[in-house]
């Protein structure tokens, strides 16, 4: 019964220990945002696997679906519940700010999965290749738009989402952001995995392997395309949002195609088509950023580089496709992977 | 009225010649190997990095004339970036082709290389912009309310000459005949006695050379260099070359142009930071509805 | 997969086809060809490499939509229709090269062959509610059985690229056959089989046409495959039909053997 639920207690003490360093300020600020970008980042990579590593496709545009979600989480908490020059006093009771947040968040995802959905259409007829023309045009594109909406501040930038988080604050003394992102943390590959396991999931990796046999054998691929790549961009936009929000400030420029190929180097870096590994590759990846941001000059000279040896010599990845129960297999007690 | 129409085609002209200098080498690499080089765009930007450092060293240390210089500094240019571009194949690609690695790792690694080039120039030059040295005299002629300078004349005739020149190529010499060849198939080639290696080392040469000599004309027309000059003109670029058909040359000049035109006259209306929008979201409803590019031919899967 | 004898009552054509052509650009793949196959059938397609025959498979599977010509299943038509919906309609096949998925075991093949027919769909799988679970349940259930019908149940993890080939077919035929089709489809099966297996193969084409309640139309090479199995042979050449008929007539027909071997005038 304990073997069960090991994993759930296991997060739940995560989760409780996160909180309590953060609440007695035990961890410094600097280490704690890092935690938390950790976080956004494993919701960005396990997303973004969905459509690179499960399906196969060539995706580049990642961080467009990001800027969706974190400019509409983003307008839509400051709007609703904070004062700032652009709309004025807040339209609900800042004290719901707590209650409303989780909504928010995802109602940023559902806006990115939206335009996950307008990026996915032409790609029906076009051959492999062409997705990564049409994601760095959307990404690009996307980017444009808000550039060019002065409402919310345009290339300046959106801001404001440090006084939600305070209103949540005052109604529970709780270091709220840091929870949220673990629980979304969590949330995204709980959501990935129960995907990629069922039998309509593993329709994705039938596509994959073969798309002509798949469709032959009854597999909606249109259908499953759209919902992988919904779901993908619905979760960076998720991810966006948490994002926007850890800062406090938003700005289209922090969305552009650098931003999309670091996801795309966690992808990779972690094994396509591997859950564990984009997991794995995000904290590691996280960590390697933070440890190189004194050498700030080269570190998009290591990155790629890093990227480019392993593409020489280890082309799957850290964990290839497969999951942490493949190669440690006295974990597959504790935890159905596959 | 006419007189308007004319600036903007010439306008269009001269800015989609970049485009279409740059988007020639996406579609030779793409057409010979399948391969998306993502770092052409940035070795458009070393090209025009390379053309600042000889023409300046020409200029001040040799003490040549503008136009002197100016008639070294072309080959020169060419020569060394094709010099870049073809180790870029050697030292990151072709071990990738040899053991016959996925396509989609070779892919990556271009990426990467671009990223690399970027910020390799980005930590050895540092961040402040260089100047471009003149090295013509800029001379403006007015017809009948039209404006352009010899130097815009000369990118748009450069731009049609290349065009002719690589069509020669591709069409009437061997060595085309045989790139042509291995966009059919690669695995035929050198089974006929062709070196592969050989072909895929000249269509680097001329498509990283053009890249150079484009950057050498944009540095002329716009003179001042940063590092990331080569993303974005690099991607729209490749976008014109996939909306023109990728793999023809035709339509990688289509592309070129058919884009400058449409960012040329996208700016003489709206505001110009609508400019990048209009651009890719052209680029993608062309896509839409022709998906293999205006000139491409649909290659259909066998099952 | 329940067993049931032909039907006798139901002796409406499962597959028809009328006039159907098709044309690639200049090339004419297909050209009025016409067939009727009735429920219990078990028919053959024959004629030299490139004569179109894999074509015709592709119309019926609906990968590619007809130039001309019309063809129903089960008197429904397929035109228009995108390839997992023809499936639906009853129509299931293999492929001249295996087309498996070779990192999906045996088991997941089968199980994800039934997309169409799931009973779930996306939020259903995350949330692992009720129906979920009932009918991944009966999936599973359904598929362990027929594996275990065709002595494949030692296999149900392997993954398929671990067997030898000529299990990689039977697998292939298996799931297939996991569709419930009305019409199975099979394109070249003896290819690059050796002579066991092919015996092995003749027997359980054979066994499936005597067991199951389907039609099969086989596209083959190997004369004596078609020979020993087929009712009735139809063969083509550039797309032309150039005679039908039983196995006996085939063999002698003029018109085939020179598509095959070509004419003694020189």
């Amino acid at each position: 019964m304990l073997r069960r639920y090991s994993v759930h207690i296991l997060l739940i003490l995560a989760g409780g220990v996160l909180t309590y360093l953060a609440y007695e300020e035990l961890v410094s600020l600097y280490i704690l945002s890092v935690l938390m970008f950790m976080g956004v980042n494993v919701i960005l990579s396990a997303s973004l696997n969905l459509v690179n590593g499960y399906m196969g496709e060539f995706s580049c545009g990642h961080a467009g679906f990001m800027c969706v979600g974190a400019y509409v989480s983003s307008v839509l908490g400051v709007f609703l519940f904070a004062k700032d020059k652009v709309f004025g006093a807040p339209l609900l009771d800042p004290s719901l700010a707590l209650y409303a947040f989780p909504f928010i968040i995802l109602a940023g995802g559902v806006a990115a999965a939206v335009a996950g959905l307008l990026v996915a259409i032409p790609s029906y007829k076009t051959r492999g290749d062409y997705l990564a023309i049409i994601t760095i045009a959307a990404n690009y594109i996307i980017i444009s738009i808000i550039q060019n909406l002065g409402i919310i501040g345009g290339s300046r930038g959106f801001m404001g989402m440090k006084s939600v988080i305070s209103s949540m604050e005052d109604v529970v003394d709780l270091p709220w952001m840091p929870i949220w992102v673990f629980i979304f943390t969590v949330f995204t590959v709980w959501v990935l995995r129960r995907y990629v396991s069922s039998t309509f999931g593993k329709g994705v990796s039938a596509i994959c392997q073969d798309e002509v046999a798949a469709e032959i054998m009854s597999v909606n691929t249109n259908k499953i395309k759209t919902i992988s790549f919904m779901v993908s961009s619905g979760l960076a936009g998720v991810g966006g949002g948490l994002f926007a929000y850890v800062i406090g400030y938003v700005n289209p420029g922090s969305f552009n195609i650098l931003k999309s190929t670091e996801v795309l180097v966690m992808v990779y870096l972690g094994g396509m088509g591997s859950l564990s590994g984009s997991v794995l590759s995000a904290v590691l990846f996280t960590v390697l950023l933070e440890a190189l941001r004194p050498l700030q000059i080269i570190k998009w000279i290591v990155i790629p580089l890093l990227l480019v040896i392993l593409m020489q010599f280890r082309p799957e990845g850290i964990m290839g496709n497969k999951e942490l129960g493949d190669v440690f297999p006295w974990l597959k007690k504790f935890y159905k992977f596959k | 009225m006419l007189a308007n129409i004319l600036q903007n085609l010439i306008n269009a002209l001269q800015w989609g010649s970049f485009y279409a200098l740059i988007a020639l080498g996406y579609t030779l690499v793409y057409g010979v190997l399948t391969l998306i080089n993502f770092a052409h765009g940035d070795v458009f930007m070393v090209g025009a990095y390379i053309a600042f450092f000889v023409a300046t060293f020409l200029l001040t240390t040799i003490g040549l004339p503008g136009w002197a210089a100016l008639a070294l500094t072309i080959p020169l240019t060419m020569i060394l970036t094709s010099v870049v571009g073809v180790t870029l194949e050697r030292v990151a690609y072709r071990p990738l082709r040899r053991k016959g690695a996925n396509r989609l790792y070779v892919v990556i690694t271009a990426l990467m290389c671009g990223l690399i080039l970027e910020h390799a120039n980005l930590a050895i030059l540092g961040a402040s912009r260089k100047a471009f040295p003149p090295l013509i005299q800029e001379t403006v002629y007015n017809v009948g309310g039209v404006v352009f300078t010899n130097l815009k004349l000369g990118v748009i005739f450069t731009a049609i000459l290349t065009f002719l020149f690589l069509h020669w190529v591709v069409t009437k010499t061997r060595v085309g005949m045989a790139m042509r060849a291995i966009s059919y198939d690669k695995f035929a080639v050198p089974l006929m006695g062709i070196p592969l290696d050989h072909i895929i080392v000249v269509t680097f040469v001329l498509g990283s050379g053009f890249a150079g000599l484009a950057g050498l004309l944009f540095a002329m027309s716009y003179p001042v260099l940063e590092p990331y000059m080569g993303a974005l003109i690099g991607w729209k670029a490749f976008i014109a070359a996939v909306v023109g058909g990728i793999g023809d040359i035709r339509g990688a000049f289509l592309g070129g142009f058919l884009l400058g035109a449409v960012e040329i006259l996208v700016v003489a209306v709206f505001p110009s930071s609508y400019r990048d929008l209009f651009a890719f979201s052209v680029l993608l409803i062309i896509l839409v509805f022709k998906p293999t590019g205006l000139f491409g031919i649909a290659k259909t899967t066998k099952i | 997969m329940t067993v049931q004898p032909a039907s006798q009552t139901d002796t409406a054509a499962v597959l028809e086809i009328n006039g159907l052509t098709q044309r690639f650009g200049g090339l004419t793949a297909v050209h009025d060809f016409n067939v009727q196959l009735l429920p219990g059938e078990l028919a053959g397609l024959i004629g030299p490499n490139g004569a179109g025959k894999t074509t015709v498979f592709n119309l019926v599977s609906g990968f590619y939509q007809p130039s001309e010509g019309e063809i129903r299943i089960g008197g429904m038509p397929t035109a228009g229709l995108k390839p997992h919906k023809v499936t639906a309609l009853g129509v299931s096949r293999t492929f001249q090269n295996i087309r498996l998925w070779n990192d999906m075991s045996v088991l997941d093949n089968i199980r994800v062959a039934q997309h169409g027919t799931l009973g779930y769909g996306f939020f259903h799988a995350i949330a692992r509610s009720r129906t979920y679970l009932d009918c991944e349940a009966r999936i599973e259930r359904e598929a362990r059985e027929l594996l275990k019908i065709f002595d494949l149940d030692d296999y149900a993890d392997e993954l398929p690229k671990n067997l030898p080939y000529g299990l990689q077919r039977k697998v292939e035929i298996v799931r297939a056959l996991s569709e419930k089709p009305k019409l199975l489809l099979l394109d070249e099966p003896a290819a690059g089989l050796n002579s066991v297996d092919i015996q092995e193969l003749i027997r359980l084409v054979r066994w499936i046409h005597d067991t199951f309640d389907v039609t099969i139309w086989m596209i083959e090479h190997h004369m004596d495959v078609m020979m020993e199995l087929c009712e009735r042979i139809k063969v083509i050449d550039f797309g032309e039909t150039i005679a039908e008929g039983t196995p006996e007539l085939i063999r002698n027909h003029p018109a085939v053997i020179t598509a095959y071997l070509g004419d003694d005038k020189i």
